[in-house]
C-alpha cells in the first residue's frame, strides 16, 4: 500500500490535470493542452535536466498524448530514459515508449540494443520492465536481436520472468511463426511448470497453436484434462480463486483448448466428458464468473463429439440464460443457442418466445445477435420473414460496418434459399436500394447472371417472366432520387439486355431512360460506361430485328459528350457504339447476339487462326516469333525481361527511365507491324475487370481489319508493358469463374424451390390462430404443435402480414404497458450516481403512482417521461433536504449530473449539493466518506483545491 | 485477445488507454470518440457488450468511470467483463477503496497495475495476490530510490546555504 499518499507530481503537473478536468469544452482542454505541449517543448530540451524533473515530463507528454495530442516531439527523451542506470527511471522511460510507440516506428532499433542489455540484468524487475516492453515493441525484423534471451529467460528461477517470457515469445509467435516455430516445442515444456501462474500464460499461444494445427497437440488432450480436473477440486493455491470460483481464468483458457482438441474427434471428445460434466454441476450459476464457465462450457460441448448427457446439461444451461433478467445472460444464451442448434436443432423449439423477446429488444446488441443466430437457423421455411426482418433492420440503422454485414447476409440467405425469383428480384432491390454502396461488387454481378441464366434450365417462359419482371422493377425504381451506383450498374446492365425483349417497351423508351440515368450520374463513368454499352445492345438489337434506328437527340448529344471524353473507357464505347450503328443487320447480329450473355466464349489462347498470316509473313521476310523459354540465350532481351518481370511482380511506381528500346524493337518486329506500333490499345484495367462476354467480343471483332495487328501486338505488349495488362487472360479467367459458380446457385435455388411451397400454406393457416408474436415464432421455427398449446391472451388481433409484427404492442392492455413500463422507469436512479441499495428499496413504492400515471396519459411516451421526473424525486427521499424542498431536489438533480455545469452554479446550490451527496454516501458506504475525505483533505495539502465538492471523483469505483 | 482497454469518465474524458493493437494516433482520437459515443448513451439495463467495426467492445461503469475492453468476435464476452472487474478489485485494493481521482493523479500507477495483468492483449495472471506482491516490490524500490533522492538533494540545498 505504498501509495496511499500517492500523488508525488508537482503542483504544475496537478494543476494541469485539475485545469483539465474543470474545462468545460473540448475546445477549451485543447488550449489547455496545446499549452502545457509549448511548456513541455521548452523544458524538456533544456540542458542538464535532473532526472526527477525529466521523469515527471515523460509522464506528462504520456497524460498529453493519452489526451489525443501529439506529443512526438518528446519520444526521443522517453527512449533516451530506458537507457538510465536507475530501475526507476528506466521503467517510465519503458511504460512512456511501450504507450507511445506502435511496432512500425523508426525509434523501436535505438531500444533493442537496451532492451538486450537489460534482459541480461541481475535484477529480475529490470528483466520484467524489458520483458514488457518487448511484447509491444519488438516488430518481425528485431525478433532474431533478443530471441535468443528470451528464450533463455523461459527458465529463469523468477516465476513472474518466465510468465512474462512466454508471453513475449508468444506474441513473436503471432507476429512471424516462421523465426520461432523450432521453439515451440518450449510451449509444451512451460505447461508443466510449477507456477500456476507461468502454466496459465502458456494455455495463451497454446490455444493459438493448436487452433493452426490441432493433430500435432492430440497427446497434450490427456493432460489438459486432467490440469482442468485438478483445477476444478481446487487444487490450485487458494490466491487463484476468483468470487469463490477456483481459477475461472484458467479454467475458461482450458475449456477453449478442449474444444478445438475435441472437435470431430470421439477418442478425445470421449476424455473430455467427465471433466465437462463436473465443471457443469460445480458451476454456481448465481455469479457472473460462474457463468462465463458455464458458457464456455456449452462453446466447448457443441464443439467436441457430441454426448447426449452433456448435451442435455448445456441446454437446461441455455434455458437459464435465456430466462434470465439480465441482458447480459440472455445475450450469451442466444449466443449459446446459435453454437448449440448445428448439434440439436430441436432445441431452438422450446425458446422460440425468448427469441423473438430478444428480437423485439430496444437494445441494439441483443437484437443483432439474434439476427446472427436467425441467420444460422434459416431455412427455406423461413427465409421470407427473416430476410424481411433483417432488411427492416438495416434500413434503421446507420452504423455502415453492421449495415455491410446484414446486407450481405440477406444476400447469401436470398442467394441460398430464395423461394421465387419474384422474391428474390424484390428482396435483391431492396438490399441495394439501401445498402447498395456497402455490398460487394460481386453480389451485383451475381444478380445480373442469374437473371440472365433463369432459375430452371428447361423453363423459358419463367425465366422470360423473370426478366420482364426485373426490367418492369428497375424502370419504377429508377424514378428513385438517388441511387447507389452498384445498382445503377444493375439496371443498365438488365435494361440493355432484356428492356425491350419482351416488346412492352418501345427501344426510344429505354433508351430515353438509359440517356435519362447517364445524365444524372454524370460524375460515375463506371455507371455512364454501363449506360452506354447498354444503348449499344438496345440499338443493336433494333438493328437485328430489322427496324430502323434513329436515335434520340439527347441520346445523341450524350454520344457526342463521351466521343470526347476524358476517361478512354467512356471513349471506347461511344466509339463502338458508332461503328455499331453503321453496320448492316447481319454483322450486328453477330457482333451482339440477343440473350447471349451466358453463352460461353472459347478462347483460343494458342491463336491457331492466324496461322496463316504468320506463314505469309514469314513467306515475306519477317522472323518468326522465339517463345519466351527458349529465348534465354540472347543476353540483353533476357535481362530486359528479367527487369520486367521484377516490376510486374511489384507493382510500385517505376521511379528509373525507361530504357531506350530502339535495338530490340528492330531486330524483333517486323516492319510490316512498325507502323501500327501507335495503335496498341492498352486498355485500362477498369475496362478489363467490368466487360462481359458480350462486349469483349464487340470490341475484338468491331473493327474486323485491324483484329490481326492488334493481337500480334498483344503479343509484343505482353513482354513490354506489364503483365497485368493482358486483355486475353483476364477475360478467359472470368468465363470459367463464371460457369462453375453459376451451377452451385442453380443447383442451390431448385431445391428450395419445391420444399417451400409446401410449407408456406400450412404456416398460413396456424397465422390466423395465434396472436402475433406467436405468429412470427411459427413461422421462423417451422410451426409445431406447441405453439399452439401455448395460452392465448384472450386478444383477438387483426389479420396483417406476417412481418407487421412491430405494431403488436398496440393492442395489449394498459395494465401491460404499464408492467413493461417498469424496466425503464426504475433506471434513472442509476443515472444519478446514487447508492444502488437504497434506490431499490424505494422503488416498489412509486409503483402504484406510476400505474396510475400510465393509464391516466394518451401517449406513452409523456407518462415515461413523467414517471422519470417522479421517480427522480422520489428517490431523493432517504436525504432530508430533499424530502423537505423541491427545488434544491431540482437543483441537486442537475448538479450531480454534471460535475462541469455545477461548478458554474452559485455557490449555495453547491453546499447543498455537497451535502446531500454525503448523506447518500454515508447510507450507502461507511468507509467510503472518509476516505474521500481523507483524499480530498490530501489534495487540498498539495495546494490543488477543488473548487467545489466533486462528490463523483471521490467515489469509491467499488461502492 | 484484448485490442485496447479505455477508461473514460461520465463526460467523455479519457482517463486511461493502453493498444495491444497497432493504432495511429489519428485512428485512436477516432476510436475513442466512436466509442465514447456509443457507450455514454447507452441505457443502464442493456448488454454491457457492443459490436463495433467487427469487434466487440465490453464496457462496465464504476461510479463515473466506464472501463472498456475490445475483444475479437469468438472471445468469451462475460470473461472479460471479469476481467475488468479484477482489474478494477486489483486497483481498489491497491489504492484502498479505489476513485476516479486515484486514476487521474496516479495513472501511471495504473499503467503499471495493468501491465502485470495483461501482456501483449492476454490476461498473463489471475492471482490478485502475485500482482500485489510484483507491484509492491518494485514500489519498494522506489521508496528508497526517493529516499536516497530526497537526502542527497538536502545535503545539497544545505551545501549551498
Amino acid at each position: 500500500m505504498g501509495s496511499q499518499g500517492g500523488f508525488y507530481q508537482s503542483k504544475e503537473f496537478l494543476d494541469l490535470v485539475k485545469s483539465i478536468g474543470e474545462a468545460r469544452s473540448k475546445a477549451e482542454e485543447d488550449r489547455i493542452v496545446l499549452g502545457e505541449i509549448d511548456t513541455l517543448k521548452r523544458r524538456i530540451s533544456e540542458p542538464d535536466i535532473p532526472k526527477r524533473k525529466m521523469k515527471e515530463y515523460i509522464i506528462r507528454l504520456v497524460y498529453v498524448e493519452m489526451l489525443g495530442h501529439d506529443a512526438s516531439f518528446g519520444y526521443i527523451h522517453a527512449v533516451k530514459m530506458t537507457h538510465d542506470d536507475s530501475l526507476l527511471v528506466k521503467r517510465t522511460g519503458y511504460l512512456a515508449v511501450t504507450l507511445f510507440l506502435n511496432e512500425d516506428h523508426d525509434l523501436i532499433i535505438l531500444i533493442v540494443n537496451t532492451i538486450q542489455k537489460d534482459l541480461k540484468s541481475d535484477n529480475y524487475l529490470v528483466v520484467c520492465a524489458a520483458l514488457n516492453a518487448v511484447c509491444k515493441l519488438i516488430n518481425e525484423e528485431t525478433i532474431p536481436a533478443v530471441l535468443p534471451q528470451v528464450v533463455e529467460l523461459l527458465a529463469h528461477p523468477k516465476e513472474a520472468v518466465r510468465k512474462k517470457a512466454i508471453m513475449g515469445f508468444h506474441r513473436f509467435y503471432q507476429k512471424s511463426p516462421s523465426s520461432v516455430s523450432h521453439l515451440v516445442s518450449n510451449f509444451r515444456k512451460r505447461l508443466c511448470d510449477n507456477d500456476p501462474g507461468v502454466m496459465g500464460a502458456t494455455l495463451c499461444p497454446l490455444f493459438d497453436l493448436i487452433t493452426i494445427d490441432v493433430n500435432s497437440y492430440k497427446d497434450l488432450v490427456i493432460s489438459f484434462v486432467s490440469i482442468l480436473k485438478q483445477v476444478a477440486e481446487r487444487r490450485l493455491p487458494k490466491a487463484y480463486d476468483y468470487h469463490q470460483m477456483p481459477a475461472p481464468f484458467i479454467q475458461i483458457k482450458l475449456l477453449k483448448i478442449l474444444a478445438l482438441l475435441g472437435s470431430g474427434d470421439k477418442q478425445a471428445s470421449e476424455n473430455m466428458y467427465t471433466v465437462v460434466g463436473d465443471i457443469f454441476r460445480k458451476c454456481d450459476s448465481s455469479s457472473n464468473i460462474g457463468n462465463a464457465v458455464l458458457y464456455e462450457c456449452i462453446c466447448c460441448v457443441s464443439s467436441i463429439y457430441p454426448n447426449p448427457k452433456l448435451l442435455e446439461s448445456a441446454a437446461d444451461a441455455i434455458s437459464r440464460f435465456l430466462k434470465s433478467d439480465s441482458h447480459n445472460l440472455r445475450y450469451m444464451g442466444i449466443d449459446a443457442l446459435g453454437r448449440l442448434i448445428k448439434i440439436s436443432p430441436e432445441i431452438a423449439e422450446q425458446h422460440q418466445l425468448a427469441v423473438i423477446d430478444c428480437l423485439e429488444d430496444p437494445d441494439d446488441t441483443l437484437k443483432r445477435k439474434t439476427f446472427e443466430l436467425l441467420y444460422k437457423m434459416t431455412k427455406p421455411t423461413n427465409v421470407e420473414v427473416i430476410v424481411d426482418r433483417m432488411i427492416d433492420y438495416m434500413i434503421s440503422i446507420n452504423d455502415n460496418h453492421y449495415k455491410t454485414e446484414i446486407a450481405s447476409r440477406c444476400v447469401e440467405l436470398a442467394e441460398q434459399f430464395a423461394p421465387s425469383n419474384q422474391w428474390f428480384i424484390q428482396t435483391m432491390n431492396k438490399v441495394f436500394e439501401h445498402a447498395g454502396d456497402l455490398v460487394n461488387i460481386k453480389v451485383a454481378h451475381n444478380l445480373m447472371r442469374l437473371i440472365a441464366e433463369g432459375f430452371g434450365e428447361d423453363d423459358d417462359t419463367a425465366d422470360s417472366q423473370l426478366r420482364s419482371s426485373a426490367v418492369d422493377s428497375y424502370l419504377h425504381i429508377l424514378s428513385e432520387p438517388k441511387l447507389p451506383s452498384v445498382f445503377l450498374q444493375v439496371i443498365c446492365w438488365v435494361l440493355g439486355e432484356y428492356g425491350t425483349a419482351d416488346g412492352k417497351y418501345s427501344a426510344s423508351f429505354i433508351t430515353g431512360k438509359l440517356c435519362d440515368v447517364a445524365e444524372a450520374y454524370s460524375n460515375d463513368d463506371t455507371v455512364k460506361a454501363y449506360a452506354v454499352t447498354a444503348l449499344m445492345k438496345i440499338y443493336a438489337f433494333e438493328i437485328t430485328a430489322g427496324r430502323k434506328v434513329d436515335m434520340l437527340p439527347e441520346c445523341q448529344s450524350l454520344m457526342e459528350e463521351f466521343l470526347a471524353s476524358h476517361s478512354t473507357d467512356l471513349q471506347q464505347r461511344a466509339y463502338e457504339l458508332q461503328a455499331v450503328i453503321g453496320l448492316d443487320a447481319h454483322a450486328v447480329e453477330s457482333i451482339m447476339p440477343s440473350d447471349a450473355s451466358c453463352e460461353d466464349i472459347e478462347v483460343d489462347k494458342a491463336l491457331s487462326f492466324l496461322n496463316d498470316y504468320i506463314q505469309d509473313s514469314i513467306e515475306k521476310g519477317a522472323q518468326p516469333y522465339i517463345p519466351e523459354s527458349e529465348r534465354s540465350g540472347m543476353l540483353n532481351i533476357s535481362k530486359f525481361r528479367n527487369q520486367d518481370h521484377h516490376e510486374a511482380s511489384s507493382h510500385g511506381l517505376r521511379f528509373e527511365a525507361y530504357e531506350l528500346p530502339k535495338q530490340t524493337v528492330q531486330s524483333r518486329i517486323p516492319p510490316a507491324s512498325l507502323a501500327s506500333t501507335e495503335l496498341v490499345p492498352v486498355p485500362e484495367p477498369m475496362y478489363v475487370s467490368e466487360s462481359y462476354p458480350t462486349t469483349t467480343v464487340s470490341s475484338a471483332s468491331s473493327d474486323a481489319g485491324s483484329t490481326e495487328l492488334k493481337l500480334r501486338l498483344d503479343g509484343v505488349q505482353k513482354k513490354w508493358g506489364r503483365q497485368t495488362h493482358s486483355p486475353a487472360t483476364s477475360t478467359s479467367s472470368t468465363t470459367s469463374q463464371k460457369t462453375v459458380n453459376g451451377i452451385t446457385q442453380v443447383d442451390g435455388s431448385n431445391t428450395s424451390n419445391s420444399r417451400t411451397r409446401e410449407t408456406y400454406e400450412s404456416r398460413k393457416q396456424q397465422v390466423e390462430i395465434t396472436p402475433e408474436k406467436q405468429k412470427l415464432a411459427a413461422s421462423l421455427f417451422g410451426g409445431s404443435s406447441k405453439t399452439e398449446k401455448k395460452p392465448a391472451t384472450g386478444h383477438k388481433i387483426s389479420k396483417s402480414s406476417s412481418y407487421m409484427v412491430e405494431k403488436s404492442h398496440v393492442p395489449k392492455s394498459s395494465m401491460e404497458i404499464a408492467s413493461e413500463k417498469k424496466a425503464p422507469i426504475q433506471q434513472p436512479p442509476d443515472l444519478l450516481d446514487f447508492g444502488e441499495p437504497t434506490v431499490q428499496s424505494n422503488a416498489p413504492s412509486v409503483d402504484p403512482f406510476k400505474e396510475l400515471e400510465g393509464l391516466l396519459e394518451p401517449t406513452t411516451e409523456v407518462a415515461s417521461a413523467k414517471n422519470h421526473s417522479s421517480t427522480a424525486a422520489a428517490t431523493k427521499s432517504p436525504d432530508i433536504m430533499g424530502l423537505y424542498t423541491e427545488t434544491p431536489a431540482g437543483i441537486h438533480n442537475k448538479d450531480d449530473g454534471d460535475i462541469l455545469s455545477g461548478l458554474s452554479n452559485p455557490p449555495g446550490t453547491h453546499m447543498l449539493g455537497g451535502t446531500t451527496r454525503t448523506q447518500v454516501a454515508q447510507s450507502s458506504k461507511g468507509p467510503n466518506l472518509k476516505d474521500s475525505l481523507q483524499k480530498d483533505a490530501l489534495v487540498r495539502q498539495m495546494g490543488v483545491t477543488p473548487s467545489s465538492p466533486n462528490p463523483i471523483l471521490f467515489k469509491d469505483l467499488l461502492g | 485477445m484484448i485490442h485496447f482497454v479505455l477508461l473514460i469518465s461520465r463526460q467523455g474524458k479519457v482517463r486511461l488507454t493502453k493498444w495491444y493493437s497497432p493504432y495511429s494516433q489519428k485512428e485512436r482520437t477516432k476510436v475513442i470518440r466512436e466509442l465514447s459515443g456509443v457507450i455514454l448513451t447507452r441505457g443502464p439495463k442493456l448488454c454491457n457488450f457492443v459490436d463495433w467495426r467487427g469487434f466487440k467492445v465490453v464496457y462496465k461503469r464504476y461510479a463515473s468511470l466506464y472501463f472498456c475492453m475490445c475483444i475479437d468476435q469468438d472471445d468469451n464476452e462475460l470473461e472479460v467483463l471479469e476481467i475488468i472487474h479484477h482489474f478494477v478489485e486489483i486497483l481498489d485494493r491497491y489504492f484502498g477503496s479505489v476513485c476516479e481521482l486515484d486514476l487521474i493523479f496516479n495513472f501511471h500507477k495504473a499503467y503499471y497495475i495493468l501491465d502485470e495483468l495483461l501482456l501483449a492483449g492476454e490476461l498473463q495472471e489471475s492471482s490478485k495476490k502475485t500482482i500485489a506482491r510484483l507491484i509492491a516490490a518494485q514500489d519498494s524500490l522506489v521508496e528508497t530510490a526517493k529516499e536516497q533522492a530526497s537526502s542527497i538533494s538536502n545535503i545539497i540545498a544545505q551545501a549551498t546555504k
